[in-house]
């Protein structure tokens, strides 16, 4: 296995004076996919925004690709090639698909092809169908594929996506998983957090478990599979 | 026909500068989410710049138009400094601030341009090649006209263009939208907002520098095209640059056309043309409904407590001190100058005037921007009953607040349909409206020389008229109380917090903040009318928007959370004025202070005793610890 490309260590969050996350600690390592699992309000969103500066850590260290995050501002973070996929997807929905590839357009990054707008739509071949529909009028599924795209552009080495599963029928969750693949072969990192142990289980290499803002368990995802006892009290399978 | 044809042109020429000034307010507000109240400020130093530069090298048509646009692009560079020196540190500042920090700027820029063009209006400079008339069926419409009926439509293309065919224009589009995640994609949002405030200044100025030929420049026009650009916003909607241009040209022609109908009061249509589209479309023309931005983690406000033993201590000691005041006077003439009754006096009712503003500001979080309508209103309301219709200080008094609660019931129900700023920008917009009908219908308000001699009735010395302000500050400052902590007071406060949730229980907050709204109109009549009977005199100057800042002012200075706010407020905020009354820059010190204040001290003066310290010092209660 190649070297963590991102370490989250001893990491707490607040909203206000609700503490959030306590003492959370992950890594990604280069190439590869990881899960991160857990219920409703278990803390995967915060983590995700916390790591990218929405929400300012109280405590710990985010460590990305060798140099500290964790005092970086939102767009460093992204521009030093860490995107973010959010959960609430957030297009732009005044703007055109193409309008919204171009928000999320930075420049090449040395030694990865850079994304185009047109190598995007071979993956996500509906997205070439409608380049200048607003973002407002498309369907949810449409919509996850289009923030994916925009956040592609930015040409990113690990990409966070926020419940990529959520709310999409399952041919579409068939193709978000053959996408993941394909962003691995690519060379890309993702961390993904997902209440879906099915989808997990389709595209993961390791997973962690959250649970009331702690992590609870770490393994590879065929560990999790014969651990039955864990899968139980921290998932609702 | 041909008279009619020339009007419309008139109308449309007009339109011109409007359209710019509120293009750029709108521009900022859209990405920044700050309402530049210094816009105008701007708009008046385009007119001056532009008028400087014209003198310097404007000779030739060429030249003319390169000053015009040198002028624009300093009030743009104008606009960055304060983007940078001031807005950075307060975007994430609650609206009020950021509202009131701008209103500093406006004072700053007031005595600048004092300072370096002086108090006498510039007439208007020529336009070389466009100094003629051309004849239209007959009649004779000034050449530069055209050119200001040419520069709106080609600004809209422009802005267009810039907007949907550039990379910063769609990236500023999209932070329109959704600031955070256009800085998850990796936009540097600093310099996209710089870049904002750039081009809306520059709009500004822009206005300015066009209309010099036909207005020339003077120290007032920040505040009246402020008004009218706020109108503009709100009926064209916010955010719609096609909208600003649609509404500026129908202000543009309902004030060409308002002239001839309403001879005395232009802003009488745009009132009615406002009240119009808000009834039809809350959100103007081609605005959309706001929809809750994504910025980020709210955080509620604290609750509001009952005072703690400490200050009802200290209330009690100010009290008994007010009420001795008079004859502590009398006791020790040589240390207490008789003065010192009458400035006590105009604290007073200053504070209650100020609590009134607090109590919907606060619990009800309306912010309005143009409460000395009500203040003004009430007096005027005694006023005119003892001028025109003689009637004895014992029924003009209190009609005054019945006069200011009717005027805070009509103009209230057209506000409390919107929020936020747009409240704040159309509770501005009236008290713009209702001090110009004041200033301009002569016949019955005798216009800027105001209403004169009014005096209470023999029985009232000056002493009485002491205890009475007295004794109807405290009882009003203690009626609010009550309302704040009675069931209406809590739902108030729950509409405030979360409108969804109340709504879904069934309060109808619409209803609540227009009631609210209302008494706090009555309040500050009551003000207004104490103000009226210790001066003797009204005029036209006590509705100003300036009068409207001074009561938000002493709320800030205050503290907007807590309730003694508006008390120590008024008080903190008249030793101020006194001490800066002597100096010629007034203004501009009042404006540094202000903008000092947001930028060093966020909670107000009252609100500093809800800190650390303050809470040490026994003056507010310790804050509950949460598991
Ligand atoms: N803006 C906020 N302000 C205050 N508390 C919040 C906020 N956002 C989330 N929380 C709280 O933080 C906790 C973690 O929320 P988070 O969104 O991280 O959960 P999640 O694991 O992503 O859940 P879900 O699967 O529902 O998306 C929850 O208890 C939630 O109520
Ligand atoms: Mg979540």
């Amino acid at each position: 296995m190649s070297d963590p490309i991102l370490t989250v260590s001893g990491v707490h969050s607040h909203y206000g004076r609700a503490h959030i996350l306590s003492d959370v600690a992950l890594e990604v390592r280069g190439g590869e996919v990881v899960v991160l699992l857990g219920r409703n309000g278990a803390g995967k969103s915060t983590t995700f925004k916390t790591i990218v500066a929405l929400v300012r850590r109280t405590a710990g260290e985010i460590t990305f690709l060798g140099n500290r995050i964790d005092n970086r501002e939102s767009y460093v973070i992204a521009r030093m090639g860490l995107g973010y996929v959010p959960e609430e997807r957030r297009i732009f929905t005044e703007l055109t698909v193409m309008e919204n590839l171009e928000v999320g357009r930075q420049p090449a990054r040395e030694g990865l092809e850079p994304w185009t707008p047109e190598r995007l739509f071979e993956i996500f071949p509906n997205l070439a169908e409608m380049r200048d529909r607003p973002g407002g009028r498309m369907s949810g599924g449409e919509q996850q594929m289009l923030t994916i795209a925009r956040t592609l552009m930015g040409n990113p080495s690990l990409v966070l996506l926020d419940e990529p599963s959520e709310g999409l029928a399952p041919v579409i969750i068939e193709q978000m998983a053959q996408t993941i693949g394909l962003l691995k072969q690519e060379g890309l990192s993702v961390l993904l957090c997902e209440q879906n142990l099915h989808f997990a289980r389709l595209v993961s290499d390791r997973a962690y478990i959250i649970e009331k803002g702690q992590i609870r368990y770490e393994g590879s995802m065929a560990e999790l599979e014969e651990n039955d006892e864990v899968r139980a009290a921290y998932l609702t399978v | 026909m041909g008279e009619l044809i020339v009007t419309i042109l008139t109308g449309l020429s007009s339109a011109a500068s409007l359209f710019l000034v509120a293009a750029g307010l709108s521009i900022i507000f859209g990405v920044t989410r700050i309402v530049n109240f210094a816009h105008g400020s701007f708009y008046m130093l385009g007119a001056f710049i532009g008028y400087t530069m014209v003198q310097a090298i404007g000779g030739t048509i060429v030249s003319y138009w390169v000053a015009v646009l040198i002028a624009a692009l300093v009030v743009g560079l104008i606009g960055v400094l304060m983007e940078i020196l001031l807005l950075r540190r307060i975007y994430h500042a609650p609206e009020l601030f950021q509202l009131i920090a701008t209103f500093g700027v406006i004072l700053v820029i007031q005595d600048v341009a004092k300072e370096i063009w002086g108090n006498e209006d510039i007439v208007s400079p020529r336009a070389p090649g466009l100094d003629g008339a051309v004849e239209i069926f007959g009649q004779r419409l000034p050449e530069y006209d055209l050119a200001l009926i040419a520069i709106a439509p080609m600004v809209l293309i422009g802005l267009r263009l810039l907007f949907y065919k550039t990379r910063w224009g769609t990236l500023v589009r999209a932070a329109t939208q959704d600031r955070q995640m256009v800085a998850a994609l990796g936009v540097n949002q600093r310099w996209l907002f710089t870049g904002v405030v750039f081009l809306g200044s520059l709009l500004a100025g822009l206005g300015g520098a066009v209309q010099l030929p036909k207005g020339g420049a003077d120290l007032l026009m920040d505040f009246g095209i402020i008004a009218e650009a706020f109108v503009v916003v709100v009926v064209g909607g916010m955010g719609s640059l096609g909208g600003a241009f649609l509404a500026a040209i129908l202000i543009g022609l309902l004030n060409v056309f308002g002239i001839q109908i309403f001879p005395n009061s232009t802003l009488v249509m745009m009132f009615l043309v406002m009240a119009v589209v808000l009834v039809f479309r809350p959100w103007g023309l081609l605005g959309k409904p706001e929809t809750p931005a994504a910025t980020g983690t709210e955080i509620p406000n604290e609750p509001l407590r009952p005072a703690v033993p400490m200050v009802k201590v200290l209330a009690g000691l100010v009290l008994a001190f007010l009420i001795a005041l008079p004859l502590l006077q009398e006791l020790f003439p040589t240390v207490l100058d008789p003065f010192v009754i009458v400035q006590a006096n105009e604290i007073l009712f200053f504070v209650l005037f100020a609590a009134a503003l607090h109590f919907i500001m606060g619990p009800g979080g309306m912010v309005s921007f143009g409460h000395a309508a009500f203040f003004g209103g009430g007096a005027y309301t005694s006023a005119l009953l003892v001028f025109h219709f003689g009637l004895p200080f014992e029924l003009a008094f209190p009609a005054a607040p019945i006069g200011a609660a009717l005027l805070a019931l009509i103009i209230g129900w057209f506000c409390v349909r919107l929020t936020g700023v747009y409240f704040a920008m159309l509770t501005l917009a009236f008290a713009q409206i209702a001090w110009s009908i004041v200033f301009q219908w002569t016949e019955v308000t005798e216009g800027d020389d105001g209403i004169n001699s009014i005096w209470p009735s023999d029985w009232v010395t000056p002493l009485v008229l002491y205890y009475l302000t007295l004794g109807l500050t405290v009882a009003g400052v203690l009626l609010i109380r009550r309302i704040v902590f009675s069931p209406f007071g809590y739902a108030l406060r729950a509409g405030r917090d979360s409108p969804l949730r109340s709504e879904a229980i069934g309060i109808n907050i619409r209803r609540q903040q227009w009631f609210a709204f209302t008494i706090s109109g009555a309040f500050a009549g009551v003000a207004g009318a104490l103000f009226l009977y210790t001066k003797g005199s009204i005029a036209p100057t006590s509705m100003e928007i300036a009068r409207s800042f001074d009561a938000l002012l002493m709320t800030l200075l205050g503290g907007v959370e807590a309730l003694a706010g508006p008390v120590v407020g008024a008080a903190a905020f008249k030793l101020l004025e006194d001490l800066f009354a002597a100096s010629e820059y007034w203004r501009g010190l009042m404006g540094i202070t202000i903008i000092a204040l947001v930028l060093l001290l966020p909670k107000g003066v009252a609100g500093f005793a809800q800190t650390g310290v303050g809470r040490r010092l026994g003056l507010s209660r310790a804050e509950e610890v949460r598991a």
